[in-house]
């Protein structure tokens, strides 16, 4: 591998992986807020419990997503500087604005939210955790625009002096389509994460705890409301991505042809003539168009087109991972939210769920966590070989100079690092999950007292 | 206008060394001070409310320059990548055994995040004192702005010079410095005594370490620190530690401003051609993005200092590090 391509795979690595953190921070901080505000309102002491059980987990995973987040607002200029010199303007101004905005929120909120418990007025406490969740699904807008300015630039210009992009209007960059898109798909993709991880440590711990029942049961509803949103957002997402990137969707579906009525593959084998493929009739015209006459555009035509647009080169990202990618993210996100809906089914009106279904349950949050990140694989890597759709490529954004063996020595410090963070967090969730919800009062004055002698 | 933005970037950065400066401090210490689980717990405990609020300066810092001078932060990020990427992974450790610390299971669980705690903490003064020396000295900036050179010495070898070495050191006296007279005004009890003597021995014995140095080199500003280190460890010794820890804290911001404002208006210095060297109107943002930034600035920061400082207020109680007898 040459330089560029280490480097593209150290973004790669560091970023899916703080991806496993970020979503669970988003759903873990707005359920922390809905359990407080449920014990607020009912005075129920389960609910309590429960609040600060999840309160818990979410400073352990808020305490990773901020470090390896904190690598990110350096990935930029270590290994993408040319990037990051030529659309300073657009990315600077985001991410500063994201730290500023929403970070300082989250970090300072969340430990008096933490720490807070005895310090400050019960309303205003509660208003603490309300402003983390707010503070997470801020950062999630701001930088989602970033990354939206990637797949569907906006709100620029090309400066003729410097021949850098310049910013020319903020809101417009926040509104672009693409954002508006992918903001709540990514959000809905979120809630399922923390709803699975819910749901698993609920029934894992149902049977020394029956409070945990109330836990797993919202993680039910969050997995399943989640992924009934990620399917209604998500079919938006694919007419909006039609129109501004048409190559990723004919990547998504290996469409070389343009098509009229073109049908979807659950699974084909063979490439790039499949030898067999199971179709669904004109279901891809649907999702790109909402039409299932209308004609979607292949990859040779819209190669030939980009060709005669942006001069030689290849504009055909890779194929079989766009292909197997999409139907991953959509293939598992489904499952968790029919397994989810199979549990509230079984466990309706106080009934208990079968044995085997509570067996295999604490996996589950794989699932959605699965589908999160093959879905950024395949926003990404069908994005190829642009950096920004349309004005450069990822080859004119790598940092000049820099070395493989740099490269080399930095994704073996990230990959150590961030292996042993994720068995420690792992291992310290476990922990966490496993102490008795409310501990029993420490009974002090019992021991103290002397024995008696005789 | 570039002016102004340079002026709030050297400020970003003189937040975060000064706010975090003293978290390091705490981390390095705590472990070290705290003789035992209680007291450990109790040096970690002074700072766990404040350190993560205190490291999104970085991200603030590392944000504005991002913002306003584009060409700098690239620069600097690509041309000391390695060294960057070191401080990164320790402070991702750092953080992590910060927050997961009280959270395991018993003392040896604890003793093991106190090391690690103090390790990464030792590690980040160290490599961030060597880069400030490293952004005095300037790095081999080509023509093109870019570092050149090959394998892992292109940009490990920068930190790796005398000057950086005394960086180093430099930034761990201020963090022992920071560290010690915190620790001193927020905790009771024996960790607080101890605290308070290691300031003064910290301060009269870094006075007198500067004072060589100063006469040596004819260097006022090692003079001038010479005389602040030790009004701060006689501060500490008198008891009055808000003060010892304020002359600290303005000490360090001074020698911060000075890092970043020694070259003037050129913000990133070559050291083998001085006109390849980056000045702030060549790094700097369009005026488009620089009134953006200002705009989000004026709006967002008074806030963020208002609940920092709201924050610091709800937590502004002593801890107690003596132990209750049972």
């Amino acid at each position: 591998m040459d330089v560029l391509d280490l480097t593209r795979l150290q973004f790669a690595v560091v970023t899916i992986y703080h991806y496993f953190f970020v979503p669970l921070s988003i759903s873990l901080a707005a359920a922390a807020a809905g359990l407080q505000i449920a014990w607020l309102r009912t005075k129920r002491s389960s609910y309590l419990d429960l609040t600060k059980f999840v309160g818990k987990l979410l400073i352990v995973t808020f305490a990773v997503g901020v470090v390896t987040g904190l690598v990110q607002e350096f990935q930029f200029g270590l290994g993408w500087s040319s990037f990051a010199k030529f659309y300073g303007d657009v990315f600077g101004p985001t991410l500063a604005i994201e730290g500023m905005l929403a970070f300082f929120l989250e970090a300072t909120f969340l430990a008096l939210w933490y720490f807070g418990w005895d310090r400050l007025p019960r309303l205003v406490h509660t208003a603490t955790i309300v402003i983390v969740a707010i503070g997470t699904v801020l950062s999630a807008f701001i930088i989602l625009a970033a990354n939206s300015f990637m797949q569907h630039p906006v709100a620029y210009a090309l400066d003729p002096v410097t021949g850098r992009a310049r910013l020319t209007s903020f809101t417009e960059l926040l509104l672009n389509k693409v954002n508006l898109a992918a903001f709540p798909h990514t959000l809905a993709g979120a809630i399922m994460v923390g709803g699975a991880l819910l749901l698993a440590l609920g029934v894992w711990r149902l049977a020394a705890d029956g409070t945990f029942r109330v836990l797993a049961r919202l993680g039910a509803w969050m997995t399943l409301a989640g992924g009934a949103m990620t399917a209604l957002t998500g079919d938006h997402l694919g007419k909006v991505m039609t129109e501004v990137q048409p190559m990723k969707m004919a990547a998504a579906e290996a469409l070389y042809e343009t098509t009229k009525g073109a049908p979807f593959s659950i699974f084909t084998l063979g490439s790039p003539f499949p030898d067999f493929s199971l179709d669904i009739p004109w279901l891809l015209s649907i999702l790109a168009k909402g039409d299932p006459n209308a004609t979607v555009q292949g990859i040779n035509d819209l190669q030939a087109q980009y060709v005669s647009q942006y001069g030689p080169g290849s504009y055909v990202p890779m194929i079989p991972v766009a292909f197997w990618s999409f139907r991953v993210m959509i293939g598992a996100g489904m499952l968790a939210a029919a397994v989810a809906a199979y549990y509230l089914w079984r466990t309706r009106k106080h009934r208990d769920a079968p044995r085997w279904l509570t067996r295999w349950l604490p996996l589950i949050p794989v699932l959605p966590a699965v589908a999160n990140t093959f879905g950024w694989i395949f926003t990404e890597t069908a994005r190829q070989p642009w950096i920004a759709f349309g004005i450069s490529k990822v080859a004119d954004g790598i940092s000049p100079g820099l070395t493989s063996s740099e490269v080399i020595a930095s994704l073996a410090g990230f990959t150590v690092v961030y292996g042993i963070l994720a068995v420690v967090w792992f291992r310290l969730v476990r922990h966490l999950a496993r102490q008795p919800l409310a501990p029993p009062p420490v009974t002090v004055a019992e021991t103290a007292e002397p024995a008696p002698v005789y | 206008m570039i002016t102004f933005w340079f002026a709030v970037v050297v400020l970003a950065w003189v937040l975060f060394f000064v706010l975090e400066g003293f978290d390091f401090g705490v981390g390095l210490l705590g472990p070290v001070l705290g003789r035992d689980d209680h007291e450990r717990g109790a040096a970690v405990r002074t700072i766990g409310p404040f350190w993560d609020g205190n490291e999104v300066w970085l991200v603030a810092a590392i944000g504005v320059t991002f913002a306003a001078f584009p060409a700098w932060y690239s620069a600097l990020l690509s041309g000391l990548y390695l060294p960057m990427v070191v401080l990164l992974l320790l402070l991702a450790v750092r953080g992590v055994a910060l927050e997961f610390r009280g959270k395991g299971d018993g003392p040896s669980y604890r003793r093991r995040a106190d090391i690690a705690l103090a390790l990464s903490s030792l590690g980040i003064v160290l490599v961030w004192g060597a880069l400030l020396a490293t952004f005095v000295r300037g790095l081999a900036l080509g023509a093109d702005g870019s570092v050149t050179g090959g394998g892992l010495s292109r940009t490990l070898g920068p930190i790796w010079s005398p000057a950086a070495a005394l960086g180093a050191l430099a930034a761990l006296f201020a963090a022992l410095m920071l560290g010690a007279t915190f620790l001193g005004l927020r905790t009771s009890g024996p960790l607080r005594h101890r605290a308070r003597t290691l300031a003064r021995w910290l301060g009269s014995g870094g006075a007198v370490a500067l004072l060589v140095i100063g006469f040596g080199t004819g260097s006022r500003l090692a003079l001038a620190a010479a005389a602040l280190s030790l009004l701060a460890g006689m501060l500490a010794r008198s008891g009055r530690e808000a003060l010892a820890f304020a002359v600290t804290a303005l000490s360090v911001a001074g020698a911060v401003v000075a890092v970043f404002t020694t070259h003037g208006d050129v913000v990133l210095r070559s050291t083998l051609d001085p006109r390849w060297s980056l000045t702030r109107d060549a790094a700097a943002a369009t005026p488009q993005a620089l009134e953006l930034i200002t705009w989000a600035g004026v709006l967002i920061l008074p806030g963020v200092i208002a609940y920092q400082a709201f924050s610091y207020w709800v937590f502004r109680r002593r801890i107690a590090s003596e132990r209750v007898p049972s």
